[in-house]
């Protein structure tokens, strides 16, 4: 039996049916990445001491209990912008290259709580700007469907790790798009959470209005029993929100699942529309009603997106100083040692997004650009809020294209930014959606989008099986 | 397009050092990006109400018992240090 293709739930019967142990079961897993990693490159780093530490306390409670947590004995990897402590977290940027985390993000602790095994942490576009992992100031992660293209990014590596068996599931982060745009690329499930369903304390800020943490995974039940252990209100993140997840079956007969117009229109490769066009047509003949809605706003969505979210990483990334913590170029002049260790700590991404947002909130520009986009903002989010008046979930394509190969787009920020056409409106509304592999063009997947309500993870995840079932 | 100058100086108020080469690329990108932008100006409509006014969340100011540790971590983080304190440039 090959342990790294197992699902979360066949792991955890397996370890409980006394099958094989974490040891053994994380054992496979690091060896599974000597052998791959060459090829794929998910990691930045491999935690093999604390995984085997980690293992053998889940085999001893495994030893002495019938019952224990589904993700107890269960290795995983960490998004390395997620804080694990006393472990290397580089968030993919020079500026962070030898940076110890001095504490635990309130989801590591969550997973530790739950007795999970950290095996690794995984490559991202510096401080997840970006759609492909090129922004990484260390390596490009490939995609395991065809090493020639991207993984998609920000948390290319997360999704790279789970594919590729490197993994059972990873965490990422998405902004703008960064779990799901991965999830698709790679053929995987991957989970946005509601904004404030998931604590942000230990994930490094990129824009604090959009950030969340959540799971990449091979099944949709897995994504869920992983949201279920992360999510709920922290006393460290003050936007974290009073919920608790409460699963529930939802019936996809008379079930009403809106189709925006605006995402099946120009742009959309035929091949990727489809195969998004065909799982529509599964979940119409069991009996889902399909509602073709509007939501006009998105020709905004990346304008505003690309105001609000350099604005906030202007005034996020003016901690990275050279004093308090990371890389530092000494100097005479403190105004020096800000210029020269910002100047040679941050990549070309990094530096185009905090100078966007420098000046998108500068003296006589703010009223024009930060301010219009708030308010863009605003009308998003009601352009989505009279759609759910209407329909119950919304169907969609997560990306344009499928996985890019990697170079295409290096030289074109503006082609970059508008892969995200289909994820960000959902982030500017707050609301969650998860991406799931829907098809195929030749080797490479294609995510379906399923997009629910705010604080309705339940009813995507319930529609999101369903689909599951009958798209494989 | 916007200048040279300009670039230098946003670059400066954000910190940023930037080389000859990075100016002129960055000057290249802003400008089609700020471009991109304008496509905001036809928003139409004021919203109904605006985010930033959502009710405002605040704790007590108390130490967390199980970070007790913490603070020294954090100055071990720190490239510059004596005895328990951050070392900075003077700045008078």
């Amino acid at each position: 039996m090959d342990l790294t293709k197992l699902t979360i739930r066949e792991a955890h019967e397996g370890l409980k049916n006394k099958k094989f142990t974490s040891r053994e079961l994380t054992q496979a897993f690091l060896d599974r990445i000597k052998e791959k990693d060459r090829e794929v490159a998910a990691y930045l780093s491999i935690t093999e001491e604390l995984a085997l530490e980690q293992a053998n306390k889940a085999d001893k409670i495994i030893a002495n209990s019938k019952d224990f947590p589904m993700l107890l004995g269960i290795p995983c990897a960490i998004k390395d912008n997620i804080l694990v402590k006393y472990q290397k977290c580089t968030a993919g940027s020079r500026i962070l290259e030898n940076y110890i985390a001095p504490y635990n993000a309130t989801v590591i602790n969550k997973l530790v709580e739950n007795g999970a095994v950290i095996i690794g942490k995984t490559n991202l576009d510096e401080f997840a700007m970006g759609v492909s992992t090129e922004n990484s100031v260390f390596f490009t992660t490939k995609n395991p469907h065809d090493l020639e293209r991207v993984p998609g990014g920000s948390s290319g590596g997360s999704a790279a790790s789970v594919a590729a068996d490197e993994a059972m599931y990873a965490l990422g982060t998405d902004t703008g798009g960064s779990i799901r745009l991965p999830a698709s690329f790679c053929g995987v499930v991957g989970l946005n959470p509601t904004y404030g369903a998931v604590s942000r304390y230990g994930a490094i800020a990129m824009a604090s209005s959009l950030d969340q943490i959540g799971p990449i995974a091979k099944t949709v039940e897995d994504a869920k029993i992983i949201f279920e252990a992360i999510s709920g209100k922290d006393p460290l993140d003050s936007t974290s929100a009073d919920y608790i997840f409460k699963e529930s079956s939802v019936d996809l007969k008379g079930l009403r699942i809106g189709v925006p117009k605006e995402y099946l229109a120009e742009g959309l490769d035929p091949e990727v529309e489809k195969i998004v066009k065909n799982a529509i047509v599964k979940a119409k003949e069991k009996g889902a009603e399909i509602i073709d809605i509007s939501l006009p706003t998105t020709e905004y969505a990346i304008a505003c997106y690309y105001i609000i979210v350099p604005s906030e990483v202007s005034s996020n990334l003016a901690r990275y100083d050279g004093i308090k913590y990371g890389l530092s170029e000494s100097s005479e002049n403190l105004l020096d040692v800000y210029l020269k260790t910002r100047g040679r700590g941050f990549g070309t991404e990094v530096k185009r997004r905090i100078l966007i947002g420098t000046y998108s909130l500068s003296s006589g520009y703010y009223d024009a650009y930060y301010k219009k986009a708030q308010e863009a903002r605003e009308l998003i989010k009601e352009d989505f809020k009279k759609a759910f008046e209407k329909v119950d979930v919304i169907f969609s394509p997560v990306s344009p294209i499928p996985a890019f190969k990697i170079g295409e787009k290096a030289n074109d920020p503006l082609s970059m930014y508008l892969m995200d056409i289909y994820t960000c409106p959902v982030k500017l509304a707050g609301v969650p959606a998860i991406s799931l592999p829907a098809g195929k063009i030749g080797n490479l997947p294609v995510g379906l989008q399923i997009i629910g309500n705010h604080f309705e993870e339940n009813k995507i995840l319930s529609v999101a099986a369903q689909m599951e079932n009958m798209l494989k | 397009m916007i200048s040279k100058e300009q670039v230098q100086h946003v670059a400066k108020l954000a910190r940023l050092e930037l080389t000859e080469e990075e100016i002129g690329k960055m000057q290249k990108d802003l400008s089609s990006i700020l471009d991109y932008f304008d496509i905001l100006k036809k928003v139409k409509g004021k919203p109904e109400k605006m985010l930033l006014k959502s009710d405002n969340v605040v704790r007590k100011d108390e130490s967390f018992p199980e970070n007790n540790n913490l603070a020294g971590d954090l100055i071990l983080a720190a490239p510059d240090k004596k005895d328990g304190y951050i070392k900075v440039n003077q700045i008078l």
